[in-house]
C-alpha cells in the first residue's frame, strides 16, 4: 500500500496498463514531454516512449477521429481531453461515432477507447473548464461514464476501463486531484464498472451522489449525524450505466432519498435515478426524492462559483425536508 | 496577395492523361497496366454504371431505402479503387459504395445497407473498410488514425478515404488532412468534386480555385486530377500509394467530376439548380464514352464484350436483391445485442422484456 493522491492513482493505472498491453497508446495535448497539464501523464513518454505517449495537434475533434482509427487497427487508446468543456469540439467523434460502431457495424468492430478528462469546480478555472457534461454522454447509448471519488476508485476504475472493449469516457474531478491522500495498493486491481459503493452506511436518509459531491455527502452526514439523523452515502463510480441494485437496497432499509450532484438541475444525472426510484420502489418511499443541484444557469463565473455551487449545507438542508416531509 | 495565390494556384494543373476523344495525351506519364487490366477497368466501370440504373430503378420500386446516384463517378470512384491492395482500408462517404463492392463487400449487403439492416454494415473477414458515413468529414479524422495505426503497426498499407466538394468546408475535413500530415501516416485523401453540394455550387463553398490546394494548409501533397479520366486517377492514386507506403506522408487528391443524377433519391431535384447545357458539357466528357473509344481503339473492346458485362451486372443484382428479401427481419433484441460486448444491467433487462415480446 502507498499513500497516493487521485492524480497520482490515474498515473500509476496508466502505467500499469502501459506496461500490460502493448496496445495501449497514450496521447492527447500536452500529455507527452510535457507529462499533462495536471502531470498525470508525468514520466510516462520517458518510461515508455513517443511511440506510446505522444502529443497531439490542437484539435479535440481531430483526437477523437485519431482514436477511432487507432482503435480499427487493433490498438487500445487512451486519449485525453484537457479540460471537459471542450468536449463539444468532440461531440460527434464520441457520441456520433465510437458509442455507435459496435451497433452500426453489426457487432463486428469495437471501440475500445478510454477518454480522459478533467472538469468540475471550486478551483477558479478560466471559463468552460469546470462544467459538469457527464449528462450529455450518460444520454448516448454505445457510451459509459465512470466518475471516480477516491484515489483507490480512479485507479482500479481506470484500469476496468482501459480493459472494457466499448468506449468510456472517465471524468476526473479536478477539485479531488489532490485535495487528499488515500490508501492505494501498488499491485494492479479493478473495479467493476457500473458498480457503486456505499462509502458510508445509514438508516435514515440515502444520499445518491458522485464525484466531488460523494465528499460533501459525507460532511453533510457527519453533521447530520450531530442530530440523530443517519445517512447512507452511496458512490455511483460509474454514472452509465447506474448500479441500480445497490440504490435501491439503501431505498428499501432507508425509505428516504436524497440525489446529489454539482451539475445544474436540468443536466447531471439526478433526474434519471430519481425516474428509477419512483418506477421501482416508490411502495419503499415516506417521502419525494429530492435534489441538490446547481441553479439552472452557465456556469458560474469563477468568483462566484462559492454561492453557485451546492455544498453540504444544502444537502442537510434537503435531508431535512425529506425527513420532515 | 494577389500574385502569392496566383502561384499557388498555379501548381494545381489539372491532371490529365486521356482526352475527351479517347487520346493519350500525356504518354510519359501512362501507367503501367496489362491488357487484361485495362479491360477490368472498363468492365468494373460499366457493371458500376448499370448497377446506378438499377438501384435508381430498385429505389423508385421502393425495393431499395437510401441511394446517392454515382453516374459520371465512374472514373473517380473505381479509377481510385483500381490502385489499392486488399490490405488497403477504405473509409467511403454515402456515395462510395462502389468502391467497398470492389473490395470485397457482397452486393445484397450494399442493397441491405440502402435499405437500412445492420447485415449490410457486417463487412466479412478480410474487407478491410467502414461502411458509408453519413456525417460528412468524420471518415477524414478517422482515416488519419487508421493510417497512423498501419505506419505503428509497419504494415505496408494505407487508409484512403472519400469525400465530396462541400465536404472540404468542414472542421474534420481540414483536422484529418493535418494530422496524417503531423504524423507523415499513410493515407490517401480523396475529394470528388462532382461540382456541387445538393444544391449549392462549388464556388459558394470557398474562394479558392481548386479544392487541391488545400493540401497546402496541411503542409502535404495536392494533385489536381482530371476525375472523368480513369487513367488519370489510377495513376495519381498508385503513386500517392507509393509515397504513403515509402512513409512519405499523405496526399490529397481532388478528381474535377460530375454527378449525372441527383443528390441523392430521397426528393432532389437538380432542375432546380443546374441547366441543361452545364449537364451535356459534362455528359461529353463521360468517362466511359472516352475509356471505351481509347479500348477499341487499341482493339481490346467490343460492343459484345460491353453486353456481357451489362447482362452480368443485371442478374447479379437480380440475385442480390433475391438474396437481401431473403434476409430475416431485424429484431429488436438483435439491436441490443450488438450494443456492447457485455450488456449492461438496462440492457439486460430490456432483451428479457423484447425477448418476451418477440416470443410471441
Amino acid at each position: 500500500m502507498a499513500q497516493m493522491t487521485m492524480i497520482q492513482a490515474i498515473t500509476d493505472a496508466l502505467r500499469t496498463e502501459l506496461k500490460n498491453d502493448e496496445n495501449v497508446l497514450v496521447y492527447g495535448e500536452d500529455v507527452g514531454k510535457n507529462g499533462g497539464v495536471f502531470r498525470a501523464t508525468e514520466g510516462l513518454q520517458d518510461e515508455f516512449g513517443e511511440e506510446r505517449v505522444f502529443d497531439t495537434p490542437l484539435a479535440e475533434s481531430g483526437i477523437g477521429g485519431l482514436s477511432i482509427g487507432l482503435a480499427l487497427q487493433g490498438y487500445r487508446p487512451v486519449p485525453e481531453i484537457q479540460f471537459f468543456g471542450f468536449v463539444y469540439e468532440a461531440m460527434d467523434a464520441i457520441n456520433g461515432q465510437m458509442a455507435r460502431m459496435r451497433y452500426r457495424s453489426g457487432g463486428t468492430k469495437g471501440q475500445p477507447v478510454t477518454i480522459r478528462s478533467p472538469f468540475g469546480g471550486g478551483v477558479h478555472t478560466p471559463e468552460l473548464h469546470a462544467d459538469s457534461l457527464e449528462g450529455l454522454i450518460a444520454q448516448q447509448p454505445g457510451m459509459k461514464v465512470v466518475i471516480p471519488s477516491t484515489p483507490y476508485d480512479a485507479k482500479g476504475l481506470l484500469i476496468s476501463s482501459i480493459r472494457d472493449n466499448d468506449p468510456v469516457v472517465f471524468l476526473e474531478h479536478m477539485k479531488l486531484y489532490r485535495s487528499f491522500r488515500g490508501e492505494v495498493p501498488e499491485e494492479e486491481y479493478t473495479i467493476d464498472l457500473g458498480k457503486a459503493e456505499v462509502k458510508r452506511e445509514g438508516s435514515d436518509v440515502t444520499l445518491i451522489a458522485y464525484g466531488a459531491m460523494v465528499h460533501s455527502s459525507l460532511k453533510a452526514a457527519e453533521e447530520l449525524e450531530k442530530d440523530g439523523i443517519q445517512a447512507e452515502v452511496i458512490d455511483l463510480r460509474t454514472i452509465m450505466p447506474i448500479d441500480i441494485d445497490t440504490i435501491l437496497e439503501s431505498v428499501k432499509k432507508t425509505n428516504r432519498v436524497v440525489v446529489v450532484q454539482e451539475a445544474q438541475r436540468q443536466a447531471g444525472m439526478a433526474s434519471h435515478i430519481i425516474a428509477e426510484i419512483q418506477e421501482r420502489a416508490i411502495l419503499h418511499l415516506e417521502a419525494p426524492v429530492l435534489r441538490v443541484a446547481a441553479p439552472d444557469t452557465v456556469y458560474a463565473f469563477s468568483q462566484a462559483e462559492e454561492v453557485w455551487l451546492p455544498n453540504y449545507n444544502d444537502i442537510i438542508e434537503r435531508v431535512n425536508q425529506v425527513v420532515n416531509f | 496577395m494577389k500574385r502569392t495565390l496566383e502561384n499557388i494556384e498555379n501548381q494545381f494543373e489539372t491532371f490529365q492523361i486521356l482526352n475527351e476523344d479517347g487520346e493519350i495525351i500525356n504518354e510519359d506519364l501512362m501507367p503501367d497496366l496489362s491488357d487484361d487490366e485495362l479491360k477490368e477497368l472498363m468492365h468494373r466501370m460499366v457493371y458500376t454504371r448499370i448497377l446506378d440504373q438499377r438501384s435508381i430503378a430498385l429505389n423508385r420500386q421502393g425495393r431499395l431505402g437510401f441511394y446517392a446516384p454515382t453516374a459520371g463517378q465512374e472514373a473517380s470512384q473505381l479509377g481510385t479503387h483500381y490502385a489499392l491492395e486488399k490490405e488497403d482500408f477504405i473509409l467511403p462517404a454515402y456515395r462510395d459504395v462502389p468502391q467497398l463492392i470492389w473490395h470485397g463487400l457482397p452486393l445484397y449487403q450494399a442493397f441491405l445497407f440502402s435499405r437500412g439492416h445492420y447485415h449490410g454494415n457486417q463487412m466479412p473477414e478480410g474487407v478491410n473498410a467502414l461502411s458509408p458515413q453519413i456525417i460528412i468529414g468524420a471518415q477524414y479524422t478517422q482515416a488519419a488514425g487508421v493510417a497512423l495505426g498501419m505506419k505503428r503497426r509497419g504494415k505496408k498499407s494505407v487508409a484512403i478515404t472519400y469525400t465530396g466538394d462541400g465536404g472540404t468546408s468542414q472542421g474534420d475535413f481540414y483536422e484529418g488532412i493535418n494530422f496524417a500530415g503531423a504524423y507523415q501516416a499513410p493515407a490517401i485523401f480523396v475529394v470528388q468534386n462532382n461540382q456541387f453540394a445538393i444544391s449549392v455550387p462549388v464556388e459558394q463553398q470557398t474562394a479558392a480555385k481548386t479544392l487541391a490546394q488545400k493540401a497546402v494548409a496541411a503542409g502535404i501533397e495536392g494533385i489536381q486530377v482530371d476525375g472523368m479520366d480513369v487513367l488519370a486517377v489510377y495513376a495519381a492514386t498508385k503513386e500517392a500509394r507509393q509515397r504513403a507506403v515509402d512513409g512519405e506522408g499523405p496526399t490529397l487528391i481532388e478528381t474535377l467530376t460530375y454527378r449525372y443524377g441527383p443528390h441523392t433519391m430521397a426528393g432532389d431535384d437538380p432542375t432546380r439548380y443546374r441547366t441543361e447545357n452545364m449537364d451535356n458539357e459534362w455528359e461529353k466528357r463521360d468517362p466511359l464514352v472516352r475509356f471505351r473509344s481509347f479500348l477499341e481503339k487499341k482493339g481490346l473492346w467490343s460492343e459484345e464484350e460491353e453486353n456481357k458485362v451489362i447482362e452480368q451486372a443485371k442478374e447479379e443484382i437480380k440475385a442480390a436483391i433475391k438474396k437481401a428479401d431473403e434476409q430475416p427481419k431485424q429484431k429488436v433484441t438483435d439491436l441490443i445485442k450488438n450494443m456492447y460486448e457485455e450488456l449492461p444491467s438496462h440492457l439486460e433487462e430490456q432483451l428479457e422484456e423484447y425477448s418476451e415480446k418477440e416470443s410471441k
